[in-house]
């Protein structure tokens, strides 16, 4: 096991120095950066003085060489439009798009197992319909749609929720989520309610057809204990690399949601930067969001291994 | 006696039609004795004794008629027509069964130990601490070496043979009056065959189980059975103790089945076989369902179907041919 995560993570570094060789080149494909960024009446000398000033005129390699020497510290350098290091900025932002991500996960999970559980073990029952319908809603409602929806009927006109932004409760240091964050989480989590919902329905399906269900019925165990302990756990498996994909999705910031509800994170910074042409900033974005995916990939190898005992791998 | 199986119909209804899986299987079951249930594939050996503890998936599976009275200490309780809470108490707990692929009737995700220790938390209301040292003894009960470390392991890192050792363990967990083995050896090499075959035999005496042996290896049934269920496309053909099945088969498929058994002390050139298939299980039974293949058919075989007749101490069988 040992063995096989130090492959892994090894194979995530190298991904990662893959993805800032994509990430400065396509910055170089844009064109020249310094045209974008001085004023339009601006002389070719000035031109000239800034190019020389952020480095651009050395040679390719030298460049690269200095981005990803940055990168590997986290310093992708100043966002142009704050003023400040773009990671910074990142971390400042990360706490609110966590939030966010950690509520819609556990809402789907929530929401999606039991009725996937329900559906899955009663085919052609309410249950069943009832888990269906909201796995194709979930996956094909559009959550910026839904996320306007839940704003006008539970926040205009019922008013149990903000309409937009961020608060917190600080409690002994911490900043706790408050109500805010329902909304803009449930919205975000639909998809992957959606998808949890469909798999965990299928593989209940699946599974319940299994010899070692047989066997468990045979030993006159109660169809509670033998959903839960032999039914559920097996499902979790495939379950498993859906939740390591979804969350690092979630987490990853997502642009609409965090804009319609002017939640204070990645999402948002990232369209805000994406509007200024803040390269260091989208750069530094697009590594963060590639280091968390890559992370959270190799999390849900070893998480896979500890559920499936057949695949601790090299025992 | 402990079980009497009276006239069991059952059929499954497919989107193909209607497969008439069981047309009336009667048998009885004296406590300890071991009764051998043989027959050809699709022959309804399974299917009968999955009934008796509803296992089988319903739809499609649908009991028709008969019934299966279980005496058990409690009183008399027909399985074919159990409460929820009766059915938990009897499976496992009166009744155990091993099945035929241990791999795959073990839950890969589990360990070995938690398996056997569930049914005992269960049925015997015992502690986890109380389960978890009762499995200990079973499974170097049931020939496990080293149990302690084996109690942490998973059924994929067990042999063949000491899985089925396992279903064994589970299978007796809760000493039952009853454990059905559906063909518990098919999956193995003849060396563990023989000592799956041997372990039975030992803890059916030490605990004084009855055993119903599903099988279509006749050679195991000379060495375990007392008596004999011989099925055919659903239908009991003949039944008898060992011996006088052995030496005086009456119903021409018995007859036909032992002939097909290969000798070692004769060299043959060709295998013999019955010639023919078994019959379309989608048809309804209107007559001797053997009649297709039988060598001593008469008129009246493809008129009616033929009820099982005493032709010698505690041996029946169905055919009008027989003398």
């Amino acid at each position: 096991m040992q063995r096989y995560i130090l492959s892994r993570v090894i194979q995530s570094i190298l991904i990662l120095f893959g993805v800032l060789f994509i990430i400065f080149f396509m910055l170089q494909l844009t064109g020249d950066p310094v045209s974008l960024m001085v004023s339009r009446n601006a002389t070719p000398e000035q031109i000239e003085a800034l190019r020389e000033e952020m480095g651009f005129n050395r040679p390719m390699v030298i460049q690269f060489a200095d981005f990803i020497t940055g990168a590997v510290v986290g310093d992708f350098g100043m966002s142009l439009r704050h003023r400040q290091p773009a990671m910074k900025l990142i971390l400042e932002r990360l706490p609110a798009t966590v939030e966010l991500a950690a509520v819609a996960l556990l809402l789907s999970l929530a929401i999606g197992i039991p009725l996937g559980l329900l559906g899955g073990s009663n085919p052609k029952s309410v249950w069943d319909t009832l888990a269906r319908g909201a796995g194709l809603m979930g996956q094909t409602i559009p959550n910026f749609w839904l996320a306007l929806i839940l704003i006008v009927v539970f926040s205009v006109n019922l008013g149990w929720f903000p309409t937009f932004g961020r608060e917190t409760y600080e409690f002994m240091g911490l900043n706790l989520p408050t109500r805010s964050v329902i909304l803009p989480s449930f919205a975000l989590g639909l998809f992957t309610t959606g998808q949890i919902v469909r798999f965990t329905r299928s593989a209940v399906l699946e599974i319940k057809n299994e010899d070692y269900v047989r066997t468990a019925y045979s030993k006159g165990l109660s169809e509670n204990h033998i959903y839960i302990r032999h039914i559920l756990r097996n499902a979790s498996i495939p379950l498993i690399s859906i939740v390591g994909v979804q969350f690092g999705y979630l987490l990853s910031g997502s642009i609409y949601i965090e804009t319609i509800f002017s939640w204070p994170g990645l999402g948002n910074l990232l369209a805000e930067s994406i509007g200024n042409r803040d390269f260091a900033l989208i750069q530094a974005i697009a590594f963060f969001t590639s280091l968390v995916v890559v992370a959270l990939n190799l999390l849900t190898d070893i998480a896979y291994g500890l559920a499936d005992p057949r695949i601790r791998y090299g025992d | 006696m402990i079980l009497e199986v009276k006239n069991l119909v059952l059929r499954f209804y497919t989107f193909d039609g209607v497969i008439h899986a069981l047309n009336g299987v009667s048998f009885d079951l004296e406590a300890g004795e071991t009764l051998a249930i043989v027959g050809e594939s699709g022959s309804g050996k399974t299917v009968a004794m999955m009934s008796l503890l509803n296992l089988l998936p319903v739809p499609p599976a649908k009991i028709e008629q008969g019934e299966a009275i279980f005496y058990d200490d409690k009183g008399q309780v027909d399985l074919l027509r159990t409460t929820k809470q009766e059915r938990c108490r009897i499976r496992g707990g009166r009744i155990g069964y091993i099945f035929q692929d241990a791999l795959s009737a073990l839950n890969p995700v589990m360990t070995v130990g938690r398996q056997i220790s569930e049914s005992l938390t269960e049925h015997l209301g015992m502690t986890y601490a109380e389960a978890y040292k009762r499995t200990i003894e079973l499974l170097k009960h049931v020939g496990i070496p080293g149990a302690k470390q084996r109690y942490k392991n998973y059924p994929h890192q067990f042999s063949g043979g000491m899985r089925q050792r396992v279903m064994i363990a589970i299978a007796i967990a809760c000493n039952p009056k009853i454990v059905i083995a559906d063909e518990p050896t098919t999956a193995l090499d003849v060396t563990v065959q023989a000592q799956i075959v041997d372990l039975t035999r030992q803890l059916q005496k030490e605990l004084s189980i009855a055993v119903i042996w599903i099988t279509h290896d006749l050679g195991v049934v000379a060495g375990i059975a007392d008596r004999v269920l011989v099925m055919y496309a659903g239908s009991p053909v003949e039944i008898s103790p060992v011996d006088d099945l052995y030496e005086n088969p009456r119903h021409p498929y018995t007859k036909g089945l032992l002939a097909a058994l290969p000798r070692m002390d004769q060299s043959v050139r060709k295998l013999v076989s019955i010639e023919g298939a078994p019959p379309d299980l989608l048809e309804p039974p209107r007559h001797c369902q053997f009649a297709w293949r039988c060598s001593l058919v008469s008129e009246r075989c493809w008129q009616e179907i033929p009820l099982p007749v005493e032709t010698g101490p505690r041996h029946f069988v169905s055919c009008f041919a027989d003398p």
